[in-house]
């Protein structure tokens, strides 16, 4: 890794669903709210990139800036599914490391609303069968060739770690879901902050066994920013900036290497296990190392694989993990004390900046209720259907 | 006239999958592929794939689009030679308690629908063996 890089400054909007906000108002407020938290202005920037999913030919990142401030800086509009607020992060991280920008912005931002199945398609009776499309089918596959839908992609992910290791089932994933509604509950930024019993979480209505509502993540509205400094601009800085500021140290993206099983199931955890061996590496420590965990739980049966995917948990243990308690706020590795995607909501575009600003806030002790005690580093993780994912490990700064 | 619902599904009296396979390394591909994901190689062969296998993952679909009958369960079936195929688990009632992670599976035919001149696509599924 070249120079250092901090999280300057950084803010998000509450997670929801907000009819008088567009994405821009969405993207502003939190854009000029990591300036103030930075304390520096839009004139400092040197680059901006903004991560967005649904309007990605909008040009949104030069619409903020019509918004906040028009200084003719670059901007990278950046998407990449569900690690779309991850890679524009990194978009900025690349370009200090590579000496072409001392201060950036990064945006995350997401309008769905409430959008339903994000995939999964309506089967057309055609009139007349003709093949089409890359496997000649005459007519929609989805339901007949098995699901596109993603709380059944990702239930079959969480079935398959089920299928290879003990301990695993529907009691096991709902209790991850049960966890996450109840960190939400501190969390003011959240969409949902609902306290379930775990035969709340269980007897809710199945979406794609074994992920019932409960256990799926809402669509929703929200933004999420951070101001990113290179060590050489940091050494100039303020001595409250500087203490307030987090250290990235690490910062990964990985794509879905080939596996067998990869064209027909999505493989989330390949890639997975190469990005926290990589973002362990570079930062010098290991999960044991870790204060808090902000990872990808789209669905409960996701969260609960990544456990053994991050290491987080003995191999083959994520079952024994979630039994013991052991991910909750008050256990040996919270995770999602946000609420996570599941309860604090996944307006996509926001989520990988979202999941810093969590990880930031404890590091910097400003978390207020959900504040994990003495958390001095912290891992974000997400996973973009596709696939791609994305890993920052984040450290107290250590100046006083 | 009967059609086959994807173009890898070949009818017939003993109907059965075809996957291009890499002839360097034999990684097997359900459509077309320019150079192998695996290795790189360019070549294929045309392989037949086999009917039997276990079930390797599933899940029971109680929410889709609109016009999609559900719940039906979809499946990840490994083949007895090793290839991944998803489908949906068919013959059996989409309950937990009917279906088992390992269990072995057949791969089946079915007319899933007919057009306007009478043309009949058939697709497969897996049934318990
Ligand atoms: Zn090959």
């Amino acid at each position: 890794m070249a120079q250092d890089i901090w999280v300057l400054g950084t803010h998000m909007t509450a997670f929801g669903r907000f009819s008088d906000q567009d994405a821009v108002d969405l993207a502003a407020t939190a854009a000029l709210g990591a300036l103030d938290d930075g304390g520096v202005g839009i004139s400092d920037m040197d680059i901006l990139a903004c991560g967005n999913l649904f309007q990605a030919a909008s040009g949104m990142g030069q619409q903020v800036q019509k918004q906040i401030g028009q200084t003719g800086i670059p901007v990278y509009n950046v998407s990449n599914a569900c690690a779309t607020g991850a890679t524009a992060l990194r978009t900025v991280i690349m370009a200090i490391r590579a000496s072409e920008a001392d201060l950036g912005l990064v945006v995350g931002v997401e309008k769905m609303g409430k959008m339903g199945l994000l995939a999964g398609g309506a089967r057309k009776e055609k009139n007349v069968y003709e093949p089409s499309g890359r496997y000649g089918a005459v007519m929609g596959i989805d339901g007949i060739l098995g699901t596109d839908t993603m709380p059944g992609v990702f239930a079959q992910a969480g079935m398959e770690y089920a299928n290879d290791n003990e301990g695993v089932g529907f009691e096991q994933f709902a209790k991850v879901a049960q966890k996450n509604h109840s960190h939400s509950t501190l969390n003011p930024l959240a969409q949902y902050r609902r306290e379930f019993t775990l035969e709340e979480v269980m007897g809710s209505p199945m979406q794609s066994y074994p992920n019932t509502l409960l256990m799926c993540c809402p669509t929703g509205d929200g933004a999420a920013a951070c101001v990113l400094v290179g060590e050489e601009r940091f050494a100039s800085l303020s001595r409250e900036q500087q203490s307030r500021a987090v250290k990235i140290s690490a910062s990964v993206l990985t794509t879905d290497p080939y596996v067998e099983s990869g064209q027909m199931q999505p493989d989330v955890n390949t890639l997975t296990r190469n990005a926290a061996a990589a973002a362990y590496e570079q930062a010098g420590v290991g999960p044991e190392d870790l204060s808090l965990v902000e990872l990808h739980d789209c669905f409960a049966t996701a969260e609960l694989i990544h456990y053994d995917n991050l290491g987080l948990c003995e191999p083959g243990g994520a079952g024994d993990f979630i039994d013991r308690g052991a991910p909750w706020r008050t256990g040996k590795t919270p995770v999602n004390v946000s609420g996570g995607l599941i309860s604090k909501g996944h307006p996509i575009g926001a989520t990988g900046v979202a999941n810093v600003y969590e990880v930031s806030t404890h590091l910097r002790g400003e978390a207020g209720e959900r504040q994990v005690p003495g958390a001095n580093v912290g891992l974000t993780h997400v996973i973009g259907l596709g696939s791609s994912c994305g890993i920052h490990i984040l450290e107290k700064s250590g100046i006083g | 006239m009967q059609i086959p619902l994807v173009d890898y599904l070949v009818l017939g009296d003993e109907p059965h999958l075809r996957a291009n396979e890499c002839a360097d390394c034999g990684a097997r591909f359900f459509g077309r592929r320019n150079a192998c994901a695996r290795c790189g190689g360019r070549e294929f062969i045309s392989a037949r794939v086999s009917g039997t296998g276990t079930l390797r993952t599933f899940s029971i679909v109680h929410r889709a689009a609109p016009t999609i009958p559900t719940p039906y369960v979809s499946a990840i079936v490994r083949t007895d030679d090793g290839t991944s195929v998803r489908s949906n688990l068919i013959n059996v009632k989409p309950h937990p308690d009917q279906i088992s992670l390992g269990m072995r599976v057949k791969l089946e035919t079915y007319v899933a629908g007919t057009d306007e001149e009478g043309k009949e696509a058939v697709a497969f599924g897996y049934a318990p063996a």
